[in-house]
């Protein structure tokens, strides 16, 4: 177990991120809502670099409570997901999964928060 | 002091865009090739992309037709607000890059110095060199992308116009600069006499390693018009190539919503009606050396169909006097490129491997840069294929369908 120093808190926009890489380990740090969490930069899918796409919301389609008739789309004002530049895969970014298989999942690492520095446990 | 313990190192690229290096979107694809050695052995991709409208400017100064290339230049120079002349390209286009979620996509409009340029000879090739150094890929052959919907341009002589303008100036700025880069030559289908006369003035250049008919077209590949047109590929030892596209005005996709639906159906559904109607007219007894290289519409159709056709055949032969033996038989002699490999039920991959006997008749491709591009290693890293059946499908399979010397 070893901590790698991220950078400092006041370093972070919100929806920011820093990758950083400790060998050919690399990990992508993310600060959204004001929460930190971390994930190696490697797509279950294809081994693309996962951390470094787009930060959005999830999409949802609006389905009409009763009648179950469609009203088009609309982003989650909860989930955020990051998004895998080589082919989309989307994964939330609290817990590193897909939102269609719970299985699909980045490898998710503990971030610690110490004296206003962001830490990483691998 | 050495402490042992290996430095933290910031990348200094925390998002992909449109605007990075092709280098840096594909470096884990580099590692994944530094991983395997993929310097050491033969990798070829038998279907990447670029985006020729890039160069539309070049490519209109090839136009015969001294009306229809002044019509052209005029609208490129001095028009904004419509597609580059000439081309008919799909709306589903706008949807590709999943809402700027994949941008390679979308558009590469990385960095790249005049002097680069100037040393590889034309833009398109600094990018295909960054991409294919990246993936260790040693032989290229490529394909354009809007160009893929001619087959229903509404004007019938425009494929044939277009077209041959390409060919030329795809030999001329691609071909005779770069020796890694190769084509199937574009062939105007729906003009018979002119897919014939492409073939006699292209079937010798440099890079040509056959011949590519765009999928997406109301055309019957068994009809009588086509003949001289196998009979001269077949003669002259060019395979010939299905390249697959979507076509969402198809009145049967004009009920799907989602590009994804659509394109998972229309990528698919092109091809498997030109193979249904190359079998059952009995083409490949007709020509039994002609090769034909089935592209981009991935692999698990091709096993559905094999079972729906050895069925119906068996109940109806005289409905297909010509065969021989099975349509499965037939289909398991032809070709096929790997992109989009559905690699998410492994059994039925292996299944299919087995069916399509991908050992010998298997061809590695990336189709980059679209959105659903496949690395070599998506070949290597099959749990269930001897390292035999791995370089085959990567290289060697290639290496013994095509004259990669031309």
């Amino acid at each position: 177990m070893a901590d790698l120093y991220v950078g400092k808190t006041e370093e972070f926009e919100d929806r920011d991120r820093k990758i950083i890489a400790q060998g050919s380990l690399e990990i992508g740090v993310f600060h959204v809502d004001g929460e930190f969490y971390a994930y190696e930069n490697n797509c279950v899918h294809q081994g693309g670099p996962a951390c470094q796409g787009k930060i959005i919301n999830r999409v949802e389609e609006v389905i009409h409570e009763t009648e179950k008739t469609a009203h088009g789309l609309k982003f989650s004002e909860t989930d955020v997901h990051i998004v895998c530049p080589w082919h989309g895969y989307e994964y939330n970014v609290r817990d590193g999964r897909h939102p269609g298989n719970k299985n699909i999942r980045l490898r998710p690492f503990k971030v610690e928060i110490k004296d206003g520095e962001v830490y990483v446990v691998v | 002091m050495d402490t042992g313990i290996e430095q933290v190192k910031e990348n200094p690229i925390k998002e992909i865009t449109t605007y990075t290096d092709s280098r840096d979107i594909l470096a884990k694809a580099r590692q994944q090739a530094d991983e395997r050695n993929f310097d050491d052995i033969f990798i070829a991709d038998i279907d990447a992309h670029h985006t020729e409208t890039e160069s539309w400017r070049e490519i209109i100064a090839y136009i015969d037709d001294p009306v229809v290339r002044a019509q052209a230049e005029e609208m490129v120079l001095h028009r904004s607000g419509t597609p580059p002349y000439g081309l008919n390209g799909d709306l589903a286009l706008r949807y590709q890059d999943v809402g700027g979620r994949i941008p390679h996509q979308a558009a590469r409009s990385e960095k790249v110095d005049e002097s680069e340029i100037q040393e590889a000879g034309h833009r398109d090739l600094v990018l295909a060199k960054r991409a294919y150094e990246a993936m260790g890929i040693d032989v290229q052959v490529v394909f354009p992308t809007p160009m893929l919907f001619l087959g229903m341009h509404p004007q019938f002589d425009m494929e044939a116009i277009l077209g041959k303008a390409y060919n030329r100036w795809q030999v001329e700025n691609i071909l005779k600069k770069d020796p890694k880069l190769k084509t199937m030559m574009f062939l105007p289908f729906n003009d018979p006499e002119a897919a014939l006369e492409t073939i006699e003035e292209f079937g010798d250049s440099p890079g040509c390693v056959g011949f590519m008919v765009t999928s997406v077209r109301y055309k019957a590949v068994h009809h009588n018009h086509y003949m001289k047109v196998y009979r001269a590929l077949e003669e002259r030892g060019l395979p010939l190539g299905f390249h697959a596209g979507y076509y969402w005005q198809d009145p049967f996709m004009m009920q799907i919503n989602r590009f994804g639906s659509m394109h998972a159906l229309s990528f698919v559904w092109c091809n498997v009606v030109h193979m249904t109607n190359w079998i059952m007219n009995g083409l490949p007894e007709r020509f039994p050396g002609l090769p034909v290289v089935w592209i981009e519409s991935g692999l698990s159709w091709v096993p559905w169909l094999m079972q729906r056709l050895d069925h119906t055949y068996l109940m109806r032969s005289s409905e297909a006097p010509l065969l021989k033996k099975l349509p499965s038989e037939y289909m398991k002699e032809m070709f096929y490129t790997c992109q989009p490999l559905e690699t998410d039920h492994m059994k039925a991959v292996e299944l299919t491997f087995e069916m399509i006997n991908a050992k010998t008749q298997l061809l590695y491709a990336s189709d980059w840069p679209h959105f659903d591009f496949d690395t070599p290693s998506v070949i290597w890293d099959l749990p269930f294929l001897d390292e035999e059946s791995k370089l085959n499908i990567l290289g060697r399979n290639a290496q013994r369908l095509f004259d990669f010397s031309k």
